[in-house]
């Protein structure tokens, strides 16, 4: 039997077939005819407009951040495109699942600068786990197929795919057949057992052992396996900033983050630990600071699923490849159970340090205007820390991951790898759209609340209830504070001449409130929470805030500045 | 690319000069995703060849690099992680049987000027493609040393008019071809 399709409905179709629920998306010239199939299939898909491509992209990060599943954008050609390379660069960053299709010129036409060409595989190259370009409607299926088998799939990321736009209106067969194999591609290696044995027995030796937990575990939905092996061997821990959530904030073992904002606690032991264990996490550099100082004392154990990550910037003594949720429960089977109450109250004083110097001023002062912290905390707690923490970028970022408490995973959205402001709002958007049941809490800077304010209209039409927190300072305040520490308080282009952030929220019909004191805090919380409905809450900070601790750039973790 | 450095196995400042050998499908755009691998790392691509493979649809890219161990072991597991890319090895000199082409172009006049053509034609196993009243072509393969020893004994003497070298091609000493074993273990997982 026949099954001829025009090639626009045969992506359609293929959507479908991967269980895509939901596409961002933007129209234009080129993508028409997929927009017009598109049409026949509002009802299958929840597509949400943004208001500018970098939204559709990062709204599909967030997405796909909570969910699990594998983000997807549809734009145009050209300008369509290149306006989506930030969230493509965010996600190759980040590791996150993304399936990018923009219209192309049509075949006949490329290479001869045509209307709004661009040579997006070119561009992409660098930036994404592969782009292809579809020329013709029969390569449409496979094509799309490869293309989330790879992007969901080993060490997960971008995927684009470049329609050309003869491709959508051309008719060919439709069958679909997924894709579970592409030659050159081995996104999971077999566990090997000599590997798991070398490691187990440096783990077993350790007197004083250090995980460091990254987002791997997440993308590996390892977190039960992450518990029970470092339960089993009483291992402390610390987070990268995208390794939050993985494990509860509370629990026993959960030292804090690492790194530049990280915890005293965790920071100081990577430089006293005998033996560090990383677990799907990368070593960068914000992480390390300067690595000719970083754990030169420790044997060091890398569980990853990446074999470039292997030796790429920490010389490792045992690695581990392979899915973390296959490694870790081999790893915690043939370690013996152990105690390291000693070394684990050793943290006790850097916290009780940290605490008095830096969480309690920032978490709880009773004078003064606002701070960044107790404001992170007060929301976090008003959702008995369950809430979904989405963040732009800056020093709202770091006090929001540091003052959020995560009791589930896939609890952080947040620009890591590729830092980029303007994250915030669209990925949240995605985010709430990617987890409907939980309350998302989007916290941004009045500088990157600006980035990508216009998405302000696609929470309006879709009424995604999102609960936005914008940590006003009126200053670019991370950069500002690298002015304070080592530009000797030139702000050269950091304070911020700001609008009535709630005049705006308000011409999109969004609820909000701009609040200075502690009551009126307390109060506008309440109502942000009192029902679903998308909120913009204006919390007016202390204008010079600093984020500490503080490792400086480049500097030995141990030299952690605390104000 | 520049072809200037000397081949220099060894070079002063721990680095040397590393046979990389790519195999991909045999697509478009495979070179682009090789190279910019190199440049993110402000790498020299010293020579380059691509070619078929002994298998078929496979493509086999040849590039030289001169660089230390750690760094040319990172640029490989990060070519080899591109979907695209089947395989990607480096090796050293002594790893390789590996071969190079040179061809020089000058003027008949100077040529037979020389008067010890039949001891220049022995020394260097030269060979004569060409031969007008204008100018003589001259061929000769090998290692970098030679087809350069070459070119600057023609440049002490005559004038060279042109002078082109290829990249290099290397086959490996070892007695299989690894990358039969590592597509036997890609038909092995394909079954699974
Ligand atoms: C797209 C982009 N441009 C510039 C930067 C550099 N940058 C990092 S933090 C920051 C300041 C952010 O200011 P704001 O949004 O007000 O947040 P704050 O630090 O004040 O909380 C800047 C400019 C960036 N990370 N991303
Ligand atoms: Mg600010």
């Amino acid at each position: 039997m026949s099954n001829q399709m025009k090639g626009a409905y045969i992506l359609m179709e293929s959507l479908l077939k991967e269980n895509v629920d939901t596409i961002f998306g933007y129209p234009g010239g080129s993508i028409m005819p997929t927009f017009d199939a598109l049409y026949d299939y509002m009802n299958r898909f929840n597509y949400v407009l943004t208001r500018h491509e970098q939204g559709a992209a990062h709204a599909a990060q967030g997405y796909a951040r909570v969910s699990g599943k594998t983000g997807v954008c549809l734009v145009t050609s050209g300008p369509g495109a290149t306006n989506t390379l930030t969230g493509i660069a965010d996600a190759m960053m980040d590791s996150t699942p993304l399936v990018v299709i923009a219209g192309q010129a049509g075949s006949a036409f490329l290479g001869t600068d045509a209307f709004q060409e661009v040579d997006l595989v070119g561009c992409t190259l660098p930036i994404t786990k592969w782009s292809y370009q579809i020329r013709s409607a029969a390569d449409i299926a496979p094509a799309v197929a490869k293309a989330f088998h790879i992007a969901n799939s080993g060490r997960k990321g971008p995927v684009v795919l470049d329609f050309a736009k003869n491709a959508q209106v051309e008719m060919a067969e439709f069958n679909y057949q997924k894709c579970t194999f592409t030659r050159g591609y081995i996104p999971y290696t077999a566990i090997n057992p000599s590997q798991i044995d070398a490691a187990a027995e440096i783990i077993n030796s350790a007197k004083k052992p250090l995980a460091l937990v990254g987002q791997g575990v997440i993308l590996a939905n390892a977190e039960a396996e992450l518990k029970a092996f470092l339960e089993k061997a009483d291992i402390p821990a610390g987070n990268t900033l995208l390794g939050l959530s993985a494990l509860p904030s509370d629990h026993r073992l959960n030292k804090g983050m690492l790194g530049m904002h990280g915890n005293v606690g965790p920071n100081i032991k990577t430089n006293e630990a005998d033996v560090i264990i990383a677990i799907g996490m990368r070593f960068d550099d914000r992480v390390t600071g300067d690595l000719k100082t970083y754990a030169k004392q420790a044997k060091i154990v890398h569980l990853d699923i990446d074999t470039a990550e292997m030796d790429k910037n920490v010389k490792v003594t045992a690695k581990v490849l392979g899915d973390v949720k296959d490694s870790l429960p081999e790893l915690t089977n043939r370690l013996k159970e152990a105690k390291h109450t000693e070394w684990i109250e050793s943290f006790n004083e850097y916290e009780a340090k940290e605490d008095e110097k830096v969480i309690r001023p920032e978490v709880y002062p009773t004078e003064g205007p606002l701070k960044m912290g107790e404001v992170v905390r007060k929301i976090s707690e008003a959702t008995n820390n369950e809430a979904v923490l989405v963040t732009d970028v800056g020093q709202n970022q770091i006090m929001a991951a540091r003052y959020f408490k995560y009791t589930k995973s896939r609890s952080v959205v947040t620009s890591g790898g590729l830092g980029t402001m303007g994250f915030g709002i669209p990925a949240a958007i995605g985010a709430k759209i990617g987890a409907p049941e939980r309350t998302v809490c989007m916290f941004a800077g009045d500088g990157g609340f600006q980035m990508t304010i216009q998405e302000l209209g696609t929470i309006m039409e879709k009424q995604i209830g999102v609960k936005m927190i914008i940590l006003n300072n009126n200053y670019l305040g991370m950069v500002r504070q690298w002015q304070e520490l080592f530009f000797q308080e030139r702000y050269s282009s950091t304070p911020m001449v700001n609008p009535k952030f709630g005049a705006i929220a308000d011409a999109y019909g969004i609820k909000n409130k701009e609040v200075c004191t502690r009551e009126e805090l307390d109060a506008a919380i309440k109502e942000m929470f009192a029902d679903d409905k998308p909120y913009l809450l204006i919390a007016n900070c202390e204008e010079k805030g600093m984020v500490y601790p503080m490792v400086p750039a480049g500097e030995t973790v141990t030299n952690i500045l605390l104000g | 690319m520049a072809n200037n450095n000397n081949k220099a196995a060894e070079c002063n400042d721990g680095k040397r000069l590393y046979t990389v050998t790519v195999f991909s499908e045999n697509q478009v755009g495979l070179l682009n995703q090789i190279s910019i691998i190199f440049t993110r790392r402000h790498l020299n691509i010293e020579s380059l060849s691509v070619s078929q493979s002994a298998l078929p649809g496979i493509h086999k890219f040849t590039i030289t690099s001169i660089t230390d161990e750690d760094t040319i072991e990172k640029v490989v597991k990060q070519i080899d992680k591109r979907v695209d890319i089947i395989k990607s090895f480096y090796h050293t000199d002594e790893d390789v049987v590996y071969q190079e082409i040179a061809l020089y172009k000058v003027s008949t006049e100077q040529f037979l000027g020389l008067g010890s053509i039949e001891d220049l034609i022995r020394k260097y196993n030269i060979r004569i493609l060409e031969m007008s009243e204008n100018c003589v072509v001259m061929e000769k393969t090998g290692h970098y040393e030679e087809t350069q020893g070459l070119f600057q004994e023609l440049s002490t003497k005559l004038t060279v008019l042109q002078f082109v070298r290829s990249g290099r091609i290397s086959i490996t000493r070892s007695k299989i071809e690894r990358l039969s074993d590592m597509l036997a273990k890609l038909e092995a997982i394909k079954k699974q």
